[in-house]
């Protein structure tokens, strides 16, 4: 009674696996970001949460049996004829080419105002940053 | 020449923000008019543009030659034309009124703050006018990676506040991807019409439905609607001033024009509408939003801070709005998106020059401001009035269309909080006056009669100009529902919801 339904999950689990790696990774991305107190490891915390998304357009442009689309003869051979189903869609990686881009932007903007808060603050721990911001406001009272 | 017009209207800003960071290097002077002439192009391609749409309909623009399906293409109807219109006016207004903060405040980085400002508003022009959706996603990314250099170019918290900013906003913008990816995995297209045609023939409605949802919670993070609002109260009041009045007035209302955008021409309203049950729950969360957005703004004793959350509490009107799913209701959403800019950039611009000024915008500061400023307190006065929706003003009209179409939907708690808004909106509109006219100016420390000490010319001209243009886009407000917002409510909702 047991076993079919464990090998039922365990097909589930498997047979969508990407899935479950980009929802993991997702995951450990918000978790940091959500709880790590320090400012570089939420700023990773996003990039990790980006490059998930970033996995999961490439893993749904793969194709079984395929394989890379680069084709040899070019235009005017027409020897082969080509079929889509033999290679891999190479849309979703130019697509990710630019989100890469965008998320290495994202970095960098963040962390060049992670470097602007510790030349002023001289600490990257937010709860030390909050302390003084609050230090900030009491003595302009 | 005019069969570019839309690839121009992306390009000129783009290639002025080129010029306005070499000016920089070179002489300074140039920056500003470099800025200016990239904006104006800009602005007067897209009137022209209007002007086309008008008389003969959307026109669809080919990037490069290549056909839809495959190419970019742009897309340009009555709607986005209006807002085209809007971004690159509220910009252009906001850039010469600021042509002395700026200088002031950015000396040695005023070639970097006149390239961003630019590149800002050609990111959110090109939101506008893509009819490609991973482009938006490029587009939308451009626009806010801008925004977070503009409000982190602030001295003091800004930078802090930046940054919690940026988290959110990259959050929000990797659903929209995200949500993206899904549509191409059941499509195999991205372009809007295209995804229109062929989502209806989906058969695994599941994924659409996790799609839009994925899309829809990435722009609600990325407009601010109420649970997800934390990041804009601190980002728009701690951002330096030019930015504020750019940032403030812009970015929340192209979100808007893209969630519209993507229910109405990609989504499509039939499927929105009937096959998921999110409708009563999102027009109760615009109530909530409403409510708790206006309490946090009574709390405030900060003007900038204060004009932020009423920015909360307007977005949950037009997501509300457009979300009562009638003819009515959508017509208030789209007219409240022209006329709330508007509005926030004259709030925004007359905070900005009492800042210029008084050197502060706590409410203690402003006693006796109506007699030292009285121009800027009079365009000051006018934003209020629409904010609150006083009659001539614009902020009436779309009102009035948001309460009818409430009650038309039977949804009687919207209607409701938005006349409890309107009253709140009064009082705390009127505590601001009643300060700055009616309590004295401080003569204890001033001792003789207050000087007449208005602020710059070059400041002033432009907030009037936005107060007058709230005027008349209130007597006009029956021509740009007929002109820019009739032709885009979809047939299907005509009936009522």
């Amino acid at each position: 009674m047991d076993a079919p339904v464990l090998a039922d999950m365990l097909d589930f689990v498997i047979a969508k696996y990407n899935y479950w790696g980009i929802a993991a990774l997702m995951m450990i991305g918000l978790y940091a970001m959500i709880a790590k107190n320090n400012l570089v490891k939420k700023i990773i915390g996003m990039n990790i949460f980006q490059t998930a998304i970033i996995l999961f357009f490439i893993s749904i442009a793969t194709k079984w049996d395929a394989t890379i689309p680069i084709i040899i003869h070019g235009h005017g051979a027409h020897a082969h004829s080509i079929h889509a189903a033999d290679y891999m869609n190479p849309l979703p990686h130019v697509l990710m080419l630019t989100a890469i881009v965008v998320s290495v932007a994202t970095l960098g903007v963040a962390l060049a105002l992670a470097v602007g808060i510790f030349q002023r603050y001289e600490t990257l721990e937010e709860d030390n940053i909050l302390e003084q911001l609050k230090a900030d406001e009491s003595n302009l009272r | 020449m005019t069969d570019q017009l839309p690839a121009l209207i992306i390009i000129s800003p783009l290639l002025a923000a080129l010029l306005a960071n070499i000016a920089g290097w070179i002489q300074k002077r140039l920056c500003f008019p470099a800025a200016v002439a990239g904006l104006l192009a800009s602005f007067l391609c897209a009137a022209f543009l209007m002007r086309r749409v008008i008389a003969g309909g959307p026109v669809v623009y080919r990037l490069a030659g290549w056909n839809p399906p495959w190419g970019i293409s742009y897309y340009i109807d009555n709607l986005s034309g209006a807002v085209l219109i809007l971004v690159s006016l509220v910009a252009l207004i906001n850039m010469l009124a600021n042509r002395e903060v700026a200088l002031t405040m950015f000396e040695n980085r005023l070639g970097a703050f006149y390239s961003l400002y630019l590149l800002f508003v050609t990111g959110l022009m090109g939101i506008v006018i893509t009819g490609d959706a991973f482009n938006l996603y490029v587009l939308l990314e451009i626009a806010s990676l801008t925004g977070y250099a503009l409000i982190g170019m602030g001295g003091g918290r800004a930078r802090i506040s930046s940054l919690h900013y940026v988290f959110m906003g990259t959050i929000g913008a990797s659903l929209y991807l995200f949500g993206t990816g899904y549509l191409y995995m059941v499509t195999g297209s991205l372009n809007m019409a295209d995804l229109a045609a062929l989502l209806p023939q989906v058969e695994k409605v599941s994924l659409i439905e996790i799609s839009f949802i994925l899309c829809l919670v990435g722009l609600f993070i990325k407009m601010a609607f109420f649970p997800l609002h934390a990041w804009l109260p601190n980002a728009y009041s701690h951002a330096p001033g030019p930015s504020a009045s750019l940032i403030a007035p812009l970015t929340t209302k192209v979100m808007i024009y893209v969630m519209i955008r993507v229910v109405l021409s990609v989504y499509r309203p039939e499927f929105v509408f009937k096959a998921l049950p999110i409708r009563d729950l999102i027009i109760w969360i615009a109530v909530a939003a409403i409510l708790a957005g206006s309490v946090m703004a009574f709390k405030q004793r900060r003007l900038k801070r204060m004009l932020s959350y009423i920015i909360v509490v307007e977005v949950a009107y037009m997501v509300g709005g457009f979300w009562l799913g009638n003819a009515a209701g959508m017509t208030g959403a789209m007219l409240h998106l022209l006329n709330d800019a508007m509005m926030t950039l004259c709030l925004f611009l007359a905070a900005g020059s009492i800042v210029s000024r008084v050197m502060s915008d706590e409410f203690s500061y402003l006693q006796g401001v109506f007699q030292k400023m009285p121009f800027t307190m009079v365009a000051f006065v006018a934003g209020a009035l629409s904010v609150i929706g006083v009659p001539p003003t614009c902020g009436f009209f779309s009102k009035w269309y948001l309460i009818s179409g409430g009650i038309a939907a039977g949804q009687y708690g919207f209607a409701a909080a938005l006349i409890i808004s309107s009253l709140i909106n009064a009082l705390l509109f009127f505590r601001v006056i009643e300060i700055g006219y009616f309590e004295p100016f401080d003569m204890h420390s001033h001792g003789a009669e207050p000087v007449f000490e208005e602020a710059s010319a070059g400041m002033v001209v432009p907030l009037v100009a936005t107060a007058g243009l709230i005027l008349a886009m209130g007597f006009y407000a029956n021509t740009l529902v007929a002109w820019f917002i009739e032709p885009i409510v979809p047939v299907v909702l005509a009936g009522g919801g």
